[in-house]
């Protein structure tokens, strides 16, 4: 999230497209109906179905899953034709005016550069020019035919509303209804939140369903104001930090990367990552980048880590893919190229799709080591339960390990909310039994296989021998430790360089922030954008301070927001270009004619002048990118795409299937429905209850009272059609596999005429399993096609065709 | 706790009803045998510890309600969570996750001990935690050693492990992630990823 | 924002409760001495336009209370279980309807559960002493202790709520959590509910409250808004805000104007005596019953008597026993 769950109650208007915030995140939705209760904010919400967060909102309108990006492009160019453009902002704030390279062109659902072979582009195109003083072009005018404004207004032109009528099946009139209600927001004293969720990211273009709004937001001017963002409503209680500290096959702590082949040397490495500005005076934050690198190796290896020895790059692994994703993961063992696989606190049978191939994938394995507080299907997948989880039992040679851990009641540490707070907890109850933290676990694995490569050696043990493990108990490092360490401190008396004779710090202390971090190895840090939640004043994520003056939803000193205890990120873009607040009753900042200062840590030097400095700091232009250059692998602008098993050809690209940038494996290609295939003839998608957690309530009595039994969601007309009775059974199948439920018929979903066909949809909740308290039942991933989006590689769960037929249940 | 329940009430059932009508006549003495109080608030004397809902990353701040205090190196027994109202976020208010949470760390599929499967059995049998631990890292000992790769086709040092993959938590602490993320980086293990993906 | 209740105190000082027998308005079936002080009428107000239908108020009363609800079956419907029961005092119940003025879906979603009407009802018809009480502040709650398990209070609520347990033979409801607010607390229900669909306090605060709601809800075209508070049980201290106070009805059932029976009003009235030993003849028909059927069930006359009190007919003395 740009900005906090308590500064929703200061939106103008909500719009919950690829979520349902109600059902999803019921207390964060509180602020939803705070600002209807108080502002008279609207609520908008487009889905295919009518969900809880609909039976609150001011407008409902249907749309067909996976379409999302025509209808927002739809509506950019409904701004755009209606002049409902924040100019200012536009202008200035964003990269409208930049002159992209002549090379660059789309056409027929591809951009420039296409190589179909590796379904992947040559992006050399997806540029602005530059001119020879390294600066990027403008036209300030945007005349320019090749300026971003331009080539933008371009390509949205054919979403119009009878385009975005026969792609998403949304009726004209409703359609324009929100359009109309969103293009208020261009308003300098309006403002629009976008709340989504895995809506928009579970889709092989979910990036980019993203990008879409986060475009539209731009040209409306509501990113870096209160009431305003982009606001990605995460589903884990830590999801956040996890990606934050780079638990991620390409990723280091704090969005840093890891190096690929191709990148031989440190040197070679930090050459693309200089991030020199592409415009005069520009802050480029990420010109610090080797700063936050040299530190985090320095945590991480210590007196180990050296100039000479490049920081220890080559402890690094190297990437030969983009990614080792747990797609790849999955696809890997089935291949039988995987032998050992770690679930801390994950079940991936239940969790990604095509639970068939995932079964087959781990019952190649030789070990699997499963570490949680409860149950798993992925620990028992080997264990038949008939239809449920038909396994062979005794063919399946996997050696199986299950570690009891400890749960959040039992553990004390922080946790990164969705809003990038840092917030604390003290653990309140005795373990059960033997389990122990997962901190525990991995060191005593850790210092187990340490001391098997110092008494044996083995492969290039360095890294291991020399990771920095200097924690008071080497086999139980306590979560302050780890914190300190995440924060960063001095390795060595730091001076003031402009008065040597005063040290900035001592050697040993807790570093303030990361502007105190070093490329030179006097500083170690394991997360650059942590810096500042454990410093000598002490662990400021534990502050409970809930006073928050004149009521702006910033709370400034409870917990610790990263970066900087920053609350809405971008927020000096909340000022004009003067400096002075777009709506002065949304005040967060203001410059007073010397300096930055507000009710939010500014998001800028503090005397960074307004005309000079851009609000984007972290971007080389210092503006927000409407054009996103070479950065997303399929498309500097998202366009639609049908998902790879959809009930109609693309209408703006008939010849494209799917995204064209997304990786599939050849195996998996045999197992999509064809285009309109009359064997699958319904548009399916997946989702939550709130009634459940994941995979995890079912373990819950009182949530397994409050929904006991699978169900799957269709409407009365495709009841009516296919016989289905209210309550009753019936079977889902897909070219993957089929699931048993009860059905629930419902008016709240209605079918569809998209492109000139009636399009059925048929909903299906995640939770059921063959472990916990509510009834046995068929996780949804029976089901769900096995490809992810172009970008992130995660899976399409959102929109893929099914069957369905009345049916006697499961038990023959 | 059921108190006279009605089978009580018939075993003496003339002396009741009697009692009963003559009661509503004056006499109070079977009124006074049957005082009214209100429940007592059953919160009384735990320990309160400050956390935070475990589901979403709402990230609703709760109080923890045990018999003992853990801090003092008692037994804590969880008896209650419920909103802490100080929290900026949820103000006291719970999803219906969130106002369950003592269920789910009371579940009864809670695990307790380690557990090992053996190739082709059909059941979990217990392992203690020592033999369990050597044998991972013996597992990944000998994996890693004969599968690790040091240089690629092209003679790059590129020092990974593709053969072994680790999926980490999405509801642990980032101190417990950023101790897995040293331990797992620190091997070369690539297929190395977290619940963002999904 | 509703201002939310400060966390609970677990001092044992603070957590004494704040009122007692000493406060009881009504007893079943026995007077009580009038206190000479009455507490501040309390209330819990419903908004079902801010409610999502998330179950939280459900989940709440079940860990709140200790309640151990048996893991149903997906009828075809959001609604489980799909009735109260002596476990589920508070159940969310979901109604899909077209509004035909405007075209219209609505998922309309009302938390069901007890009233505490101010005049109950259950009391009224309960026959045995002190199984059913009302505090000065508007709380009506049982006592398992003295609840003899006919069943009465069911057929005397005009919002057939209380329901008798198969394990204790007593019937069970919604306590408004009167062990939380009598040492200041809100209903478990109400602290968790996410959106402050629900809110408590006293009376007229939530008259006030609801009152801001339905200004909101006039501006957003819902012209029939309105508080749910009926007149013909004196008044609830569970109000509801609806968008459609007009047709109640329309909520799952809520009733459009529930009064109770003329016969109890009545029986409290002049001839309470006549009532007494009636009740008593009644029960003594229920023992007979009980001797030779089993517990809870009652005797056709017994179902005849309630069932006239909760319709509002005459009651008739039971066949051989007036």
């Amino acid at each position: 999230m740009t900005n906090p769950w308590t500064d929703i109650k200061n939106t103008d208007l909500v719009v919950i497209m690829g979520g349902n915030a109600a059902e999803a995140h019921p207390c964060g939705f509180k602020w939803v109906t705070e600002a209807k209760a108080n502002r008279g904010a609207k609520l908008i919400v487009v889905d295919p179905r009518f969900t809880r967060s609909a039976s609150v909102a001011d407008y409902y309108a249907p749309i067909r899953q996976g379409t999302d990006i025509a209808f927002l492009l739809g509506v950019i160019n409904y701004c755009i034709a209606n002049d409902k453009v924040q100019w200012d902002y536009t202008k200035t704030f964003t990269n409208a005016s930049y002159l992209v390279k002549d090379g660059f062109e789309y056409a027929d659902g591809l951009f420039s550069g296409y190589d179909e072979s590796k379904r992947d582009y040559d992006n050399e195109t997806w540029e602005y020019q530059v001119g020879p003083d390294g600066y990027a072009l403008v036209d300030e005018t945007l005349q320019h035919p090749r300026c971003v404004w331009n080539l933008l207004k371009q390509h949205v032109a054919q979403y119009t509303t009878e385009m975005v009528e026969r792609i998403c099946g949304t009726p004209k009139d409703k359609f324009l209804t929100v359009a109309q209600m969103i293009a208020e927001c261009s308003s300098p004293t309006k403002a629009m939140t976008s709340m989504y969720a895995l809506g928009w990211t579970q889709h092989s273009k979910g990036a980019q369903n993203i990008r879409t709004m986060a475009m539209l937001q731009l040209i409306l001017g509501n990113i870096g104001i209160r009431g305003g963002g982009m606001n990605a409503l995460r589903g884990h209680s830590n999801i956040q930090g996890l990606t934050d500290i780079g638990l991620l096959s390409n990723m280091l702590p704090g969005y840093m990367n890891l190096p690929v082949d191709s990148e031989t040397s440190f040197d070679r490495y930090m050459s693309t990552r200089a991030y020199k500005p592409l415009r005069p005076g520009q802050t480029s934050y990420w010109q610090n980048y080797r700063k936050f690198f040299v530190s985090l190796m320095k945590a991480m290896y210590g007196s180990a880590a050296t100039l000479e020895n490049d920081w220890a790059y080559d402890y690094l692994p190297k990437l030969d893919v983009g990614n080792y994703d747990i797609l790849r993961a999955f696809e890997l063992m089935k291949q039988g190229k995987m032998n050992l696989y770690f679930c801390q606190g994950f079940n991936p049978l239940q969790a990604f799709p095509n639970k068939a191939k995932l079964a087959e994938g781990l019952s190649k394995l030789k070990l699997l080591v499963v570490m949680d507080p409860l149950q798993t299907e992925t620990a028992r997948f080997w264990e038949n339960h008939g239809l449920y989880n038909d396994a062979a039992t005794a063919k399946i040679k996997t050696e199986v390990i299950q570690f009891p851990t400890t749960c959040f009641a039992e553990d004390e540490g922080s946790l990164v909310n969705s809003g990038r707070w840092l917030q604390w907890h003290w653990s309140g109850g005795t373990p059960p039994g033997e389990a122990h933290t997962d901190a525990w676990i991995m060191a005593q694995i850790f210092v187990r296989l340490r001391e098997l490569y110092r008494k044996e050696g083995g492969a290039f043990p360095d890294p291991i021998l020399n990771l920095n493990w200097s924690y008071a108990d080497p086999g139980e490092p306590t979560p302050e430790e780890l914190a300190k360490e995440m924060n960063g401190y001095a390795l060595a008396d730091v001076a003031d360089p402009a008065n040597p004779s005063r040290k900035v710090f001592q050697r040993g202390k807790q570093l303030s922030g990361f502007g105190d971090y070093q490329d030179d190895g006097s500083t170690a840090g394991g997360c650059w954008i942590f810096a500042g939640s454990f410093t000598e004043a002490g662990n400021m994520m534990a502050r409970r301070d809930n006073s928050d003056p004149d009521d702006t939803g910033m709370y400034l000193n409870w917990s610790f927001a990263w970066p900087a205890n920053r609350r809405i990120l971008y927020n000096r873009a909340s000022c004009d270009l003067d400096g002075k607040p777009w709506d002065p009753s949304r005040k967060l900042l203001e410059w007073d004619g010397a300096k930055w200062s507000g009710y939010d840590v500014p998001d800028i030097a503090p005397t960074a002048k307004p005309r000079d400095v851009g609000p984007y700091i972290m971007n080389a232009e210092g503006v927000g990118r409407l054009f996103v250059r070479g950065m997303m692998r399929d498309g500097p602008f998202p366009t639609h795409y049908e998902p790879f098993e959809s009930p109609i050809l693309n209408p703006v690209a008939p010849k494209i299937r799917g995204n064209p940038a997304s990786r599939v494996f050849a195996d998996d290609w045999k197992q999509f429905a064809d285009i309109g295939s009359p064997a699958f003839p319904y548009a399916a998608t997946s989702y939550r209850l709130t009634e459940h957690f994941h995979y995890w309530t079912k373990n819950n009595h009182v949530n397994a009272v409050l929904q006991p039994e699978s169900f799957v969601e269709i409407s009365v007309e495709l009841a009516e059609e296919k016989g289905i009775v209210k309550g009753g059974w019936v079977r889902v199948w897909s070219m993957r596999g089929e699931l048993f439920a009860k059905a629930v018929v419902t008016k709240r979903i209605k079918p569809m005429i998209c492109d000139g066909k009636t399009v059925h949809i048929v909903g299906i909740p995640i939770h059921w399993g063959f472990v916990g308290a509510a009834r046995k039942g068929f996780p949804a991933n029976v089901l769900t096609p096995f490809v992810g989006d172009a970008n992130i590689e995660t899976p399409e769960f959102k929109a893929f065709m099914v069957n369905i037929e009345s049916s006697s249940g499961p038990v023959a | 706790m059921s108190g006279i329940s009605r089978r009580d009430f018939l075993r003496t059932s003339s002396a009741g009803i009697a009692g009963t009508t003559l009661g509503a006549f004056g006499f109070t003495e079977v009124q006074a045998a049957m005082v009214a109080a209100v429940k007592p608030f059953h919160l009384v004397n735990t320990t309160e510890t400050r956390n935070t809902c475990t589901y979403c990353s709402v990230a609703c701040g709760i109080i923890i309600y045990s018999k003992g205090d853990i801090r003092k190196g008692e037994h804590a027994d969880i008896v209650h969570i419920e909103g802490d109202a100080d929290h900026p976020t949820n103000r006291g208010t719970l999803c219906p996750k969130g106002a369950a949470l003592r269920d789910i760390v009371k579940s009864a599929t809670r695990l307790t001990q380690p557990m090992l499967r053996k190739p082709g059995s059909d059941k979990f049998v217990p392992v203690a935690w020592e033999v369990a631990l050597d044998k991972i890292a013996r597992a990944m000992k000998d994996d890693r050693d004969a599968n690790f790769i040091a240089k690629n086709a092209d003679g790059t040092t590129v020092n990974r492990w593709l053969t072994t993959g680790f999926l980490a938590a999405s509801a642990t602490t980032n101190e417990t992630a950023y101790a897995t993320y040293k331990v797992v980086r620190s091997t070369g293990i690539l297929a190395f990823d977290n619940q963002a993906r999904v | 924002m509703f201002p939310p209740i400060p966390n609970a105190s677990v001092a044992g000082e603070a957590s004494r409760p704040r009122f007692s027998e000493r406060d009881l308005v009504r007893r079943s079936a026995s007077e009580v001495a009038l206190p000479t002080t009455r507490l501040t009428e309390i209330a819990k107000l419903i908004d079902v336009t801010k409610c999502i239908g998330c179950k939280a108020c459900q989940s709440a009363c079940l860990e709140w209370n200790n309640l151990h609800e048996d893991i149903g079956y997906n009828h075809g419907v959001y609604d489980n279980p799909m009735d109260l029961t002596p476990n589920t005092f508070t159940l969310m119940r979901f109604t899909e309807w077209d509004n035909p003025e405007s075209g219209h879906l609505e998922w309309l979603i009302r938390k069901d559960g007890c009233m505490h009407c101010a005049d109950p009802g259950c009391l009224k018809a309960c026959p045995s002493p002190g199984a059913i009480v009302q505090y000065s502040n508007g709380i009506v709650d049982f006592f398992h202790e003295n609840c003899i398990g006919c069943g009465y209070c069911i057929k005397g609520c005009p919002f057939n709520i209380p329901r008798i347990s198969k394990t204790d033979h007593t019937a069970y409801k919604c306590t408004l959590c009167s062990d939380r607010i009598a040492v200041g607390q809100g209903p478990a229900c109400q602290k968790a509910c996410p959106t402050q669909a629900i809110v408590f306090g006293t009376k007229d605060e939530m008259k006030a409250w609801a009152e801001f709601r339905i200004k909101d809800l006039k501006s957003r075209g819902f012209e029939h808004a309105g508080l749910y508070d009926p007149p013909g049980v004196g008044g609830t201290h569970v109000m509801y805000v609806l968008h459609h106070a007009d047709k109640p009805s329309l909520y799952a059932g809520l009733p459009d104007d529930p009064s109770i029976s003329r016969v109890v009003k009545v029986w409290k009235g002049v001839t309470k005596y006549f009532g007494m030993a009636l009740m008593g003849a009644a029960a003594l028909a229920g023992l007979a019953h009980y001797a030779v059927a089993g517990p809870n069930k009652v005797t056709e006359e017994d179902e005849d008597s309630a069932g006239s009190l909760a319709t509002g007919r005459d009651l008739q003395p039971p066949r051989g026993h007036a």
